[in-house]
């Protein structure tokens, strides 16, 4: 999930997601990293085929990169998602991708675009995708508020997806989290000792 | 009466249904189908226990499981008992459909009330209770024919006690799966835990096990299964059978371990070879 805070310039963005990767039931990796940078200050987090979404996330690394240059500053977060939908929307028969893409730019500050399976592209206050999102969609209308702090952010986006994890079967782990601002990214760590919530 | 059907047009029937279920798209599934003697057959396991463990040791016999019963992939039902004394010398741990599970040691447990009711004595507990052999077979019987109705009960199933051999009581650890296999050995393992815990029971066994190397043994396969198993939780529950009875432990979590260096630092960065 990608939450934004703050205002204008100063306003970024928190990446969180959850570290399980299945096949069917076996957990093929425990401790997987679906936060992705596709350029220094922006990243994108990853749900559906893991193969899809890497090889997608490689193309859009790869033309950001060459885009920096040639804009000579850092791309729009925009562009990125732009790249993402072109990428999804044209192939959609092929793959099975849900990604957001998230971060900050000099021009429009933190900014959260979601690019879900058909390869529609929509900018959103906040957004969450995955199997697990189903069961924190509730959770998220009741407590999302505008204009949180960043500590705030950082509290609700671990919150949340403990509560998905708590639920969904294809959820688990540990909580990898990104602070995305101006001054560049901060990358946090949530053993699975220590979620916010586990109910049992 | 669905027995008023002959062999040739349930043959039919079943065939027109297996015809008809490849044919429906997957919103259309139903668990059960009702045909048309207002009989039903489970068609797909709807509310799921994962992994049983059994392991034998060296005071009797130990079961293990943990105590999540899933809905499809979310993890509903959170204090689900699937280890159960069935009566005074016999545990039964199940995996599968849970409603099948109820409706097994409700089977059992009634047999065992009426065995105690029409024993020659109510004060004389040996003769008259079912020990843990009679219970599995049973239950083979049970399974077996379940499934040849095209019915089965749901589940795979755990077996332990004792039972009697001549003079002696020796222990007992047996499975019978949904079709009614039927086997007894020294460790046993339903589920994902006969792919990942059954490995290391058979490289950890001994007989002569204490019982807190037994437990200690099986708290690891479940923590392994914890983590490797989607549809599993780390709040276990265990059971063990013994010369003096049947006891089935209060649920309780075990820890698990997050914090190697290569689990905390992500390698997909920027830098690198570009490799995952």
């Amino acid at each position: 999930m990608a939450v934004t805070y703050g205002e204008g310039v100063d306003s970024g963005v928190i990446v969180g997601a959850d570290s399980r990767t299945s096949t069917g039931s076996y957990v093929a990796n425990r401790v997987s990293d679906k936060l992705t940078p596709v350029h220094d200050s922006i990243y994108c987090c990853r749900s559906g085929s893991t193969a899809d979404t890497q090889a997608v996330a490689d193309y859009v690394r790869h033309f950001l990169a060459q885009h920096a240059i040639t804009l000579d500053s850092k791309p729009q977060v925009k562009t990125a998602a732009y790249l993402f939908q072109k990428l999804v929307y044209n192939n959609k028969d092929r793959m099975s991708a849900s990604i957001i893409c998230a971060g900050w730019d000099p021009v429009n500050g933190g900014s959260v675009y979601c690019v879900p399976l058909g390869g529609a592209c929509v900018q959103q206050d906040f957004a969450i995708g995955g199997s697990g999102s189903t069961y924190i969609y509730g959770l998220m209308d009741a407590s999302y508020r505008v204009g949180m702090s960043k500590a705030e952010c950082i509290d609700f986006v671990k919150k949340t997806i403990s509560h998905a994890m708590a639920r969904d079967g294809s959820s688990g782990g540990v909580i990898r989290l990104a602070a995305i601002d101006k001054t560049g990214v901060e990358r946090f760590f949530v053993g699975g000792n220590d979620l916010p919530f586990t109910p049992q | 009466m669905h027995t008023s059907l002959t062999a040739t047009a349930r043959l039919i029937l079943f065939s027109l249904y297996v015809i008809s279920m490849l044919s429906t798209t997957a919103t259309a599934e139903s668990s059960s189908i009702v045909e048309a003697g207002g009989t039903q057959r489970t068609r797909r396991p709807i509310v799921t226990g994962t992994s049983v463990l059994g392991i034998k040791y060296r005071d009797g016999v130990m079961l293990a499981s943990d105590t999540l019963c899933s809905y499809g992939t979310m993890a509903k039902y959170k204090d689900a008992r699937r280890l159960v004394p069935v009566n005074p010398v016999t545990l039964v741990g199940g995996g599968g459909e849970y409603s099948d599970f109820q409706e097994v040691t409700a089977l059992l447990k009634r047999n065992a009330l009426e065995d105690k009711c029409t024993a020659d004595s109510l004060y004389e507990e040996d003769n008259s209770v079912e020990c843990a052999k009679e219970v599995w077979n049973y239950l083979r019987a049970v399974m077996y024919n379940r499934r040849n109705k095209m019915n089965p009960l749901w589940n795979d199933l755990v077996v332990a006690g004792f039972h009697i051999e001549g003079a002696t009581k020796v222990p007992f650890l047996g499975l019978v799966d949904k079709i009614g296999t039927s086997y007894e050995d020294n460790v046993v393992a339903t589920g994902f835990g006969s792919y990942l815990a059954l490995p290391i029971l058979r490289e950890k066994w001994r007989p002569d096990l204490e019982e807190g190397e037994a437990r200690a043994l099986m708290e690891d396969c479940l923590r392994v299964l914890f983590y490797r198993d989607c549809r599993a939780l780390n709040r276990i529950q265990i059971a063990k059978a013994t010369s003096d009875g049947v006891l089935v432990s209060e649920p309780y979590e075990i820890d698990t371990s997050w914090d190697a260096a290569s689990f905390v630092s992500p390698k997909g960065g920027l830098e690198g070879d570009g490799g995952w």
